[in-house]
């Protein structure tokens, strides 16, 4: 589905972010963003300051406006993150939004059941849903079949099935069971579930910073410390040069100086990333992961739900000789008629079409006896009026005609040859010592998955393909989706130990998977994916959960991931390139009037000292609102070299970050002469 | 100017390619233990000195024990140096007789020479003896030089190595450091010079009679083997007080062409180690091309305003106002300000010419070479080190801008390289404002003072920056032999010097354990044209932003002042 768009001046969101920013002001809060926490100290100086010029006759009006803008440019920043913790909450809330007031049918140890609110399950309980009932807490089916809602989650309409066993045992709370009666075993106290973890990772009070944000925040401490003792020694070089400077102005240089447009926008376009992971309906469990997921340069797929639309399809009878047609699709339906694979299934639909059969059931014969499908046999079939007819694998069919005294033709060895060079699967069926026929079993390529695939190797990341195949099946479909690589006749623990390969070699790993055996490879990935449709070991392992378990999605993370990082640099590139215009606007403003000579730095042409300090003290102010709907879309990122990528974005935030100010800082001056406000 | 004026200045970086290339990989030979045409004579020699010191050559050490054993290795050089000069009137090769050196003056130069700094707040000639000059002060231009090499090394160490420990060994380092590079080097250098007439003797001063009648006393001493290790080492302390403007230490146009070559040699020489080491050598030509556009770059500037000449000398009719003031005229204008932008590129601080009176934009970009921490070429291994950690935080920003957590050279830049960069960059700078304001606002640092106004406060600046950089030469003008400036500049030198080198150890340490990881498309390359840009911006900006306000009261403004007819 279309991610929903994003819309950031929604006018409630707007006024309790108004509300939450002022709220904010609070010292204790603000400690969490050292920038803003040492602008909020000089600010109150200035405030008092401005008091005791009420009082002394100092100079109220400039002194008056620097505080104003000073104290603009905290809320200013405080509005940024409060509205990406809104609109964040605002997504959450609605998920959750049915869960809270939901009832659950507990069972208790005799067998009844109990009613209870759901916010007392604990987990371990075990719950009856039963059609119309909401599901009331995340879990894992144990038992029985049902058809499920989930559109509250993942807006899709269609229902969706989950049994117990296999690997659709997930349930979400929230959503509704439409019919069928399972018992789930909760597997999540409430307050611990997914959408109270995505909660806590959008607000700010809980939410962790990432690796990133703290080698960030290092940074801008740096630049703060720098500054502070530019300015600070500043007095003692201009004392020595007979010139004193007001505290104010020296505060407004600090302020301006300081990396405030980052160090203000930096908590908002982190929330605003997990605010677009959850448009796109994913679940972080951290903020790490999504950070990493810029980073990976290797994602494992497996071939199966990923790359291909899922089971292989029968496509065709290919009788051995002409006319034994008949005699092969009657063999091909009686032996798969036992064989609940969903191979299997597909040559009975298949069959009964081409037998013209509509009818639902078609019992097994009178006296036939079924011979199951087993790994190490690798076929199946029916023994039924001492014939022995039997379906699997070519060499599983060579060997049990060969007991018979029978052997494969050539014309069906070529047959099969044929078939799995296109990538398809052979399957053959015999009676007794004759081979009837091959079935083709067709695996079906995504749609678009080609397209996605290659965007992946745009953005530097290669694509390996998981499947049991044979090497030349696999190398088929690879070549079709446009996979990068692949393993065949993969074994389900290869995952895990592919992935260390991969990571011991520097590789960042990506991983999807749905199954309770993809779990420790879910573990051991950098970026973990597992379909919300999964099972709950899986779901556990991952780090992101996709509620539409839609595993091409995984290109939408990685951009996301890289979209927090790029807006985090260009707008930290675009800080420190401001300075420069500042420098120039205040330098000269505190030392011309003794030394005429500095007037040649004023390149603005500003009307006058306290013009030009107060100028560039509101620029510096309003840049950040201004800015805000960059923080919270996020820098476009296009998949592109990383040159390409660098190049523009220091064009656009280094060399605008340098020129822009020098014209917006002309422009208050201009409006401030011209209002007299100083 | 005729364009053989110009000779010089168009050929040192054709010729310090040319040996800096070769130079740079036999040091990667050396370091990784492999074998080099030196071996078999020095190989012998290196044995016997590991097991002398009971040092196990295939031991490695952790950043902390590397760390560990350099600050040891520094604290025991400090206290001999301090000795030494305190007890020089009773030891041997004194034929002056100079009695014990001041208490504050002989730290300072103790600390000096072993940082690296060669600050020299004393008159070489007038001050120390010959054991002094050499058992000392010479003794410590090869060993503060193979000090600040060794780390270099480590954290090349720390680039090139995935899930280690370990960066390599101390002592193992600086042996070879001494041994394979310094010491041959010097050896050939000092050859060359005595060849040219520089002075080489332990006989006591000359007595000369003027023509007037009056008698003259001429210093000569060992001044070849010093002045070799001196330039070679970065060092820069001259044994003369005039350092080498004096004709004994820089006789002849050579010797000064030499002088420049050889300060340049080994910070240029290590880009190419770097290359060789992490067998990637379009990095060391990346590193280095970055080095050498930041050196043109600044000695276009000064050779320009240099050649524009003094508006004020003109009016009182010097041809073209061309200032020769503080200059050797058997220089001229073009070897004077090659020199000068080289020594304070490099961590030198030998000086051939008074810096002092350059012209005040001249001085300002000289400040800058120091004041962004010597990594213009730099220091022996510091300037490295210190162009690496710029690196650092150039990549930070460009990985971010490109999507990625930040890397470099393979390695992820997390919150602890971040925060060790920080300290390498800023506490150097943050240090020098520090200083700077509170001897521009006390009697103590005041009192030093010749000159009023910016010039002032460019004398000021301009010491600390020399000793923070640790570079070591001096504007002139400021009398810094006071127990103010020697122990303010003191703890500038030694804050200058162990701010970045354990730092960048700490780095070293960290991304030593750090898998690799492996180049795809979605890595910037950091090999080309676009990282060698970013990483001089990066340097000027930083440089520009911390220093704006300084320089423009100081060197900016007296420039201002100047043209306006008013002067200092």
């Amino acid at each position: 589905m279309q991610p929903k768009r994003l819309r950031i001046w929604q006018s409630k969101l707007v006024l309790q972010a108004m509300k939450d920013s002022v709220k904010k002001l609070n010292p204790m809060a603000m400690m969490k963003n050292p920038v803003m926490f040492i602008v909020e100290i000089v600010t109150i100086i200035t405030s008092m300051i401005t008091l005791s010029d009420l009082l002394t006759g100092g100079n109220f009006k400039y002194d008056g406006q620097i505080t104003f803008w000073l104290w603009f440019t905290i809320i200013f920043a405080n509005f940024a993150e409060s509205l990406a913790e809104g609109q964040g909450r605002a997504q959450a809330e609605s998920l959750r939004k049915n869960r809270s007031e939901a009832f659950a049918k507990k069972l208790l140890a005799d067998g009844r059941s109990e009613r209870i609110p759901a916010l007392q399950l604990r987990k371990g309980d075990v719950v009856v849903v039963e059609g119309g009932d909401p599901v009331p807490g995340d879990g894992e089916v144990i038992e029985g079949t049902a058809l499920i809602d989930e559109s509250a989650i993942t807006g899709e309409s269609a229902p969706v099935i989950r049994e117990a066993g296999g690997d659709r045992s997930g349930v979400t709370g929230g959503t509704r069971v439409l019919s069928g009666r399972i018992k789930v075993r909760i597997t999540a106290n409430p307050g611990e579930t997914f959408f109270d973890q995505m909660i806590s990772m959008v607000e700010g009070a809980k939410r962790q910073k990432t690796p990133n944000e703290k080698a960030l925040d290092v940074l801008l401490v740096g630049l703060t410390v720098t500054f502070i003792v530019v300015v600070v020694t500043l007095v003692f070089f201009a004392g020595y040069m007979s010139v004193k400077v007001a505290v104010s102005t020296l505060i407004a240089l600090l302020v301006c100086l300081m990396p405030t447009t980052i160090g203000g926008l930096l908590p908002a376009i982190g929330i605003a990333g997990m605010d677009r992971l959850l448009q796109n309906n994913f679940i972080a469990m951290s903020g790490r992961a999504v950070e990493a997921a810029g980073d990976v340069d290797v994602v494992l797929m497996d071939k199966t739900g990923t790359i291909t639309l899922g089971n292989r399809m029968a496509t065709d009878f290919l009788p051995a000789e002409e006319g034994d047609k008949a005699a092969l699709v009657q063999a091909a339906l009686l032996s798969s008629l036992a064989d609940e694979t969903p191979e299997g299934r597909s040559i009975v639909v298949l069959a009964k079409e081409q037998l013209g059969v509509r009818g639902r059931d078609i019992r097994a014969p009178e006296g036939a006896s079924f011979f199951p499908f087993s790994a190490e046999k690798r076929m199946s079939g029916i023994n039924w009026t001492g014939h022995q007819i039997r379906k699997g694998s070519p060499a599983a069919i060579a060997g049990f005609v060969a007991s018979h005294n029978g052997k494969v033709t050539e014309k069906v060895q070529r047959i099969t040859a044929e078939i799995s060079h296109e990538g398809s699967t052979p399957l053959l069926v015999a009676e007794d010592d004759r081979v009837l026929g091959v079935i083709r079993l067709k695996d079906v390529v995504k749609e678009g998955i080609r397209g996605r695939i290659s965007q992946l190797r745009h953005m530097g990341i290669r694509s390996v393909m998981i499947t049991g195949d044979n090497p030349l099946t696999a190398a088929t479909i690879a070549a079709e989706a446009g996979i990068d690589d692949f393993i065949a006749e993969a074994k389900p623990d290869i995952k895990l130990e592919l992935i260390r390969q991969y990571q011991s070699r520097g590789h960042l790993v990506a991983m999807i998977g749905d199954g309770t055996n993809d779990a420790p490879a879910l573990a051991q990935a950098d970026v973990a994916v597992a379909m919300n449709a999964g099972t709950q070991a899986a779901r556990e392992a991952a780090n992101i959960v996709d509620l539409d378990s839609n595993p091409t999605k995984l290109l939408d993370i990685v951009e996301i991931g890289k979209q927090i990082l790029i807006t985090r640099g260009s707008l930290t590139t675009f800080s420190v390139a401001n300075d420069v215009s500042k420098y120039f606007a205040i330098i000269p403003a505190i030392f011309v009037t003794q030394y005429a000579a500095l007037s040649i730095l004023d390149i603005m042409h500003l009307s006058s000292p306290e013009s030009a300090v107060l100028s560039a003290v509101i620029f510096n102010a309003i840049i950040i609102p201004m800015l805000i709907p960059l923080a919270l879309r996020g820098v476009r990122y296009r998949p592109s070299t990383a040159s390409v990528l660098l190049r523009r974005n220091l064009l656009v935030y280094g060399l605008g970050g340098l020129v822009l100010p020098f014209a917006g800082i002309k422009l208050i001056d201009l409006f401030i002469s011209f209002m007299k406000l100083i | 100017m005729t364009l053989t004026d110009l000779i010089p200045a168009l050929l040192l970086p054709c010729i310090l390619t040319v040996l800096a290339v070769p130079l740079g990989e036999f040091m990667s030979k050396v370091y990784s233990g492999g074998h080099t045409f030196l071996s078999p004579i020095l190989r012998p020699p290196e044995r016997l000195l590991y097991r002398l010191f009971g040092i196990d050559e295939s031991e490695e050490m952790s950043w902390k024990t590397y760390a560990w054993s350099f600050v040891v290795f520094n604290v025991i050089g400090i206290v001999a140096l301090f000795l030494l000069q305190r007890l020089q009137g009773l030891l041997p090769f004194n034929p002056s007789g100079f009695g014990p050196v001041r208490w504050d003056t002989a730290l300072n130069t103790a600390v000096s020479f072993v940082t690296n700094t060669n600050w020299q707040s004393y008159s070489g000639e007038q001050t120390m003896s010959y054991l002094t000059q050499m058992l000392g002060l010479t003794v410590q231009n090869f060993l503060s030089a193979a000090a600040g090499l060794a780390p270099a090394i480590a954290l090349i160490r720390g680039f090139s190595r995935k899930g280690s420990e370990t960066i390599g060994n101390f002592w193992v380092d600086l042996t070879r450091s001494i041994l394979y590079i310094l010491l041959p080097l010097a050896v050939l250098w000092s050859l060359v010079l005595v060849s040219q007439g520089v002075v080489q003797t332990l006989n006591a001063p000359i007595d000369a009679w003027t023509p007037g009648g009056q008698k003259q006393v001429i210093s000569v001493g060992p001044v070849a083997s010093q002045e070799a290790i001196k330039q070679l080492g970065t060092n820069g302390g001259g044994f003369f007080n005039a350092n080498a403007s004096h004709p004994f230490e820089n006789p002849t146009p050579l010797t000064d062409f030499m002088g420049v070559l050889g300060l340049l040699l080994l910070p240029a020489a290590l880009p190419f180690t770097l290359g060789a080491m992490l067998n990637n050598r379009r990095q060391g030509w990346a590193i280095f091309a970055s080095m050498m556009a930041l050196y043109l770059m600044g000695s276009g500037i000064i050779l320009w305003v240099e050649m524009q000449g003094n508006p004020l000398l003109e009016k009182i009719g010097v041809m073209n106002g061309i200032n020769l003031e503080g200059k050797e005229m058997r220089f001229g204008i073009i070897n004077s300000v090659l020199f000068a932008q080289s020594t304070t590129a490099t961590s030198c601080g030998a000086v051939n010419s008074l810096h002092d009176s350059l012209m005040p934009l001249s001085g300002l970009i000289l400040m800058f070479n120091m004041a962004i921490g010597e990594v213009i070429f730099g220091g022996v291994g510091t300037g490295l080190i210190g162009v690496l950690i710029y690196a650092i935080l150039t990549m930070f920003l460009a990985g971010l801008m490109i999507g990625r957590t930040p890397e470099f050279i393979g390695k992820k830049l997390e919150s602890f390289e971040m925060v060790m960069s920080l300290i390498v960059i800023l506490s150097p700078a943050l240090l020098l404002l520090i200083m700077s304001s509170i001897a521009i606002s006390t009697q103590a640092g005041l009192s030093g003072l010749s000159n009023p106004g910016p010039h002032g406060l460019s004398e000021i600046v301009y010491a600390y920056a020399s000793t923070s950089g640790n570079n070591g030469s001096a504007f002139g003008g400021l009398n810094a032999d006071t127990l103010f400036y020697n122990l303010t500049t003191s703890l500038a030198m030694l804050v200058g010097r162990f701010s970045t080198i354990l730092p960048a150890l700490a780095v070293a340490g960290s991304l030593a354990e750090k898998k690799i990881v492996p180049v795809s498309t979605a890595t910037f390359p950091t090999t080309g044209t676009l990282f060698i840009v970013m990483l001089v911006s990066v340097v000027i900006i930083v440089g520009a932003l911390t220093f704006f306000p300084i320089f423009t009261l100081g060197p900016f403004l007296e420039h201002l002042l100047m043209t306006a007819g008013k002067t200092f």
